[in-house]
C-alpha cells in the first residue's frame, strides 16, 4: 500500500472510531430529523383539538362568513357581554372570544380575547375571512354590482421568465434559486471551518505528541500534509452522507409510524389542514386537489428552469476546491503554532474572506449579476460560496471557466505555500512565530 | 573498513544564524558511530539532513558511496530526540502503522513486532492506548519501532533519555546486537561515559562545524597530556631527586604503605627513561598513563575552539 494512502486510512479510521463522532453522527440527524418534524408533528396536534371560538357580532352581518375549520367552529353567541362571556369561557368550553365592533367598516378592526395566546394560523383564517366579506361589503356600498365583484375577483402571481442569448425562453425561479444558493453556501461554510479546523487540530497534535518527526523521517512531510487533508475529507463526506440518509430514514419513519398510528387519517388530515387554510387564504371556491396538483406541477416546472446538471458539478468542483484551499491553510496554521491557543492571530485572515463571501451570497441572491457579485464570484477564496449563489440564476459560461481556472492556480500555489510552511512549522517548537517568519520558511530551500 | 556513510562540506543557513558551517562526517560501515557536540552545535540539523527530512544548502550525503536520495529512507531507522506517540491510538496499531510507512509489508511487520514484544516481555501493551504507558514504556515501544525493518543504518537521537539504568542496559545490549548483525549505527549523546563504552568511531561538532573526528582510540590518544599515576613502596623524597625537574610530581594522599603520586612529564623525556629513574629510586607497584575520558576531551576541545572563534 502507498504511502499515502496509509496516511489517510490512518486519519480516517481514527477519527471515524472515536466516541465523539459516532455520537455526533447519530446525534444530529435525530436533531435534524426533530428540527423537520417537531413544527409539522405540532401542528397537527395542534389543530386536531377542536376549537370553537365564540362570535359575538355587533354588525350581525358576518354569520356565515367565516367558515368553520375542520377542527374550529364559530359559534355566534347574538348580544352576549364579552366581560360575562370571558368569565365563563372555560366552562362555556369556548377557546376565545371574537368581538365584532359596530365600527368594523371604517377602523378595520376586531378583537380576539383569549385565555391563552391564539394560534397564527386562527388569527390568519379569521382576518382572511373578514377582509374578503367586508372588501365584498364595501363595494356593495359603492354599488359595484355582487356578479361584477365575483368576475373581477382576481389572484395575480409572478411567473419569471428568462430568455438566454439564443432566445430560449425558460420560467425561472428566484426562490428556488435563492434556496440553493444559501443551503449549498451555508454546507460550504460549515465544512470548511468544521473539517478545517480539524485538520489544525490534526497537525497540532502531531506537533505536540512530537510524533512528527518519527513520520516525516519514512515519508515526505507534504504526503503527511496532503494525507491529512484528505483523510478529514473523507470523515467529513462521511458523516455528511449518514446525515442526510439518516435524517431522511428518520423522517420518513416517523410519517409511517404517525400515518399507522392515528388510524391512517393523521397525514391526511395534516395535508387537509395545510390545504384548507391554503384555500382560505386564496379563493374559497378553488378546490384543495386541483390547487395541490398545480403547486407540484409548478416545482417541477421550476425545476426544469433551473441548470440542475450544471449546479451539482458545480457544487462538488467548488465544494472541493474550496475544502482544499482552506484546509492547506488550516495545516500551515497548525504547523506554524505550537498550540491551539496560538492559532489565533493567524486564523483571522482564513475567517474574514469566508465571513466576506457569505456576506456577499446574501446580496448575489438578489442581484446575481452586481459588480460586487461578479467580482467576489472570481476571487478564489469566496468564489466557492458566491459562485454558488450566482449559477442558479445563470452565469456566462466564460466567466464560470475564468473562476474554476483562477481557483486551480490558487488551490496549486496554495498548497505549495502551505506545504513549506508546514515542513518548517512542524519541527520548529517554542518559537513566537510571526508572518514575517512565515514568508521565510516559504523561501527555506526543500 | 569502507565508509557507508560520509556527509562532506554540509552547510544549512537559517535566517539568522549558520546551522551548518562545512561540517562532515565520515561512518565506517559496521561501526557505532558517535556524533557529538554541546547543545546547539548543529547535530540534529546535520542527523535531519542525513534523514533528507531537510536539505542541505551546499554539499551532500553519501550511503555507500551513492548520493542519499528519498527512496533511501527506509534503510534508515531513526529514532529522533523530540519523539513521541499518538497518544490516544493502541500501542500494536500504531506499531504496525509506523512500520509500514518505512515500507515493510503487514504481514512482516505483524511478525517481527511478536517477535520483539515477546523478547520484551510486553506482549500485554498490545491494546493498551499510548497514554496509558509510562514515558519508559514509550520509549521502549520507539526503540522497537525505529529498529524492526532492519534498517542499514540506524540513527539514535538521544537514545538514553527517559530510561532508568536497567533499560539503559538492555538498550544498551540491543544496540550491541544490532552492530553484530551488522548494522551501521549512528549515535548523538550528552552522556560521554556511554560513548566510551559504545562507540568505536566519534565526531565532535562545535557551532555547525567538525571539530575532532575519527577513531576514539586515536582521539584519546591524541589528547593525553603526557600524565601517569605511580603507586610505589619507598622514599618519596628519593624519587623527587631523581625524577629531578624533567617530571612535575604532584603528591596524592598514601594508602597505607602504599605511595601514590601523578607525574607530569615536562621536558618530554621518554616513557622508558621515566621508568628506569623510577625504578631506580623506589619499588613500583603499578605505573599507568593517564588517558583523558571522552568528558574532558570534550570539554576541551569545545572551549578550545570557542576560545579561538572569541580571539578571531
Amino acid at each position: 500500500m502507498s504511502k499515502i494512502s496509509l496516511i489517510i486510512q490512518r486519519e480516517y479510521l481514527t477519527r471515524v472510531k472515536k466516541k465523539s463522532f459516532i455520537i455526533m453522527t447519530i446525534l444530529a440527524p435525530i436533531l435534524f430529523a426533530g428540527m423537520l418534524f417537531i413544527p409539522a408533528f405540532l401542528a397537527t396536534r395542534e389543530d386536531t383539538d377542536s376549537k370553537v371560538i365564540a362570535v359575538v357580532d355587533q354588525t350581525n352581518l358576518t354569520v356565515g362568513a367565516i367558515p368553520d375549520g375542520k377542527y374550529l367552529k364559530f359559534n355566534y353567541v347574538g348580544e352576549e357581554s364579552v366581560d360575562e362571556l370571558k368569565e365563563n369561557l372555560q366552562q362555556m368550553g369556548y377557546y376565545a372570544i371574537l368581538f365584532i365592533p359596530e365600527n368594523i367598516l371604517t377602523s378595520g378592526r376586531v378583537q380576539l380575547y383569549s385565555n391563552q395566546q391564539t394560534t397564527m394560523a386562527v388569527n390568519n383564517h379569521i382576518s382572511k375571512a373578514l377582509e374578503g366579506f367586508f372588501t365584498n361589503i364595501k363595494l356593495v356600498n359603492e354599488n359595484v354590482p355582487v356578479d361584477i365583484i365575483e368576475r373581477t375577483r382576481t389572484h395575480i402571481r409572478v411567473e419569471t421568465i428568462q430568455w438566454s442569448s439564443s432566445g430560449e425562453e425558460k420560467s425561472g425561479s428566484a426562490e428556488l434559486a435563492a434556496i440553493i444558493g444559501y443551503v449549498s453556501g451555508f454546507i460550504m461554510y460549515f465544512f470548511v471551518f468544521l473539517f478545517g479546523a480539524q485538520v489544525m487540530r490534526g497537525v497540532i497534535e502531531e506537533k505536540s505528541n512530537r510524533i512528527v518527526e518519527v513520520i516525516i523521517s519514512s515519508v515526505k512531510p507534504f504526503q503527511l500534509m496532503m494525507g491529512k487533508v484528505i483523510g478529514v475529507a473523507l470523515v467529513g463526506l462521511t458523516q455528511f452522507l449518514i446525515w442526510i440518509f439518516l435524517t431522511l430514514a428518520i423522517v420518513t419513519a416517523a410519517q409511517v409510524g404517525l400515518k399507522s398510528d392515528s388510524s391512517k387519517q393523521a397525514q391526511t388530515e395534516m395535508v387537509q389542514n395545510i390545504m384548507d387554510q391554503e384555500a382560505a387564504a386564496n379563493a374559497p371556491g378553488m378546490q384543495d386537489l386541483s390547487q395541490a396538483q398545480k403547486m407540484l406541477d409548478d416545482i417541477k416546472g421550476r425545476l426544469e428552469s433551473i441548470p440542475i446538471v450544471l449546479i451539482i458539478i458545480a457544487f462538488i468542483f467548488y465544494f472541493l476546491g474550496g475544502y482544499l484551499l482552506y484546509a492547506s491553510l488550516f495545516a500551515a496554521v497548525g504547523a506554524a503554532v505550537d498550540n491551539d491557543t496560538d492559532t489565533q492571530q493567524f486564523m483571522l485572515p482564513i475567517t474574514i474572506p469566508i465571513i466576506l463571501a457569505l456576506f456577499v451570497m446574501m446580496s448575489a441572491m438578489q442581484t446575481p449579476n452586481s459588480a460586487i457579485a461578479v467580482t467576489f464570484s472570481m476571487i478564489p477564496f469566496t468564489s466557492m460560496i458566491v459562485m454558488m449563489a450566482r449559477i442558479p440564476y445563470g452565469v456566462p459560461i466564460w466567466e464560470l471557466i475564468l473562476s474554476a481556472s483562477l481557483l486551480i492556480i490558487t488551490i496549486i500555489g496554495t498548497i505549495w505555500m502551505a506545504g513549506k510552511i508546514y515542513r518548517t512549522g512542524i519541527l520548529m517548537y517554542g518559537k513566537k512565530v510571526n508572518y514575517r517568519e512565515l514568508w521565510k520558511w516559504i523561501k527555506y530551500k526543500g | 573498513m569502507a565508509d557507508f556513510l560520509t556527509a562532506t562540506q554540509v552547510v544549512k543557513r537559517f535566517s539568522n544564524h549558520l546551522a551548518l558551517d562545512h561540517a562532515g562526517i565520515s561512518v565506517p560501515e559496521g561501526s557505532i558511530f558517535g556524533l557529538l557536540g554541546p547543545n546547539g552545535a548543529g547535530k540534529t540539523t546535520l542527523i535531519r539532513i542525513i534523514n533528507q527530512i531537510t536539505a542541505p544548502d551546499e554539499g551532500e550525503v553519501l550511503l555507500q558511496g551513492r548520493k542519499m536520495t528519498q527512496a533511501d529512507v527506509r534503510h534508515i531507522g531513526y529514532l529522533p530526540e523530540e519523539r513521541g506517540l499518538y497518544k490516544k491510538m493502541k500501542v500494536g496499531e500504531q506499531a504496525l502503522y509506523l512500520v509500514q510507512l518505512k515500507g515493510m509489508s503487514k504481514n512482516d511487520a505483524l511478525k517481527q513486532l511478536k517477535y520483539w514484544f515477546e523478547k520484551f516481555e510486553i506482549q500485554g501493551w498490545w491494546n493498551k492506548k499510548v497514554e496509558e504507558l509510562s514515558k519508559g514504556m514509550q520509549q521502549k515501544i520507539q526503540f522497537i519501532i525505529t529498529v524492526l525493518h532492519r534498517p542499514k543504518l540506524l540513527i539514535f537521537d538521544e537514545p538514553f533519555t527517559g530510561f532508568d539504568p536497567i533499560n539503559t542496559n538492555l538498550v544498551k545490549q540491543e544496540i550491541l546486537n544490532l552492530k553484530k548483525e551488522g548494522a551501521t549505527i549512528v549515535f548523538s549523546t550528552h552522556v560521554m561515559s556511554s560513548v566510551e563504552e559504545l562507540c568505536d568511531h566519534i565526531a565532535l561538532i562545535n557551532n555547525g562545524q567538525t571539530i575532532l573526528h575519527g577513531n576514539i582510540d586515536e582521539i584519546r590518544s591524541r589528547f593525553k597530556p603526557d600524565h601517569y599515576e605511580l603507586t610505589y613502596r619507598g622514599d618519596t623524597e628519593q624519587l623527587a631527586n631523581s625524577l629531578n625537574s624533567a617530571v612535575n610530581m604532584i603528591v596524592q594522599p598514601n594508602r597505607g604503605n602504599i605511595e601514590h603520586v601523578i607525574l607530569k612529564n615536562q621536558t618530554g623525556i621518554s616513557i622508558r627513561e621515566m621508568i628506569n629513574r623510577i625504578n631506580s629510586a623506589v619499588e613500583i607497584v603499578s605505573f599507568e598513563e593517564m588517558i583523558p575520558g571522552m568528558n574532558e576531551i570534550f570539554i576541551r576541545a569545545v572551549e578550545e575552539t570557542n576560545h579561538r572563534t572569541k580571539s578571531n
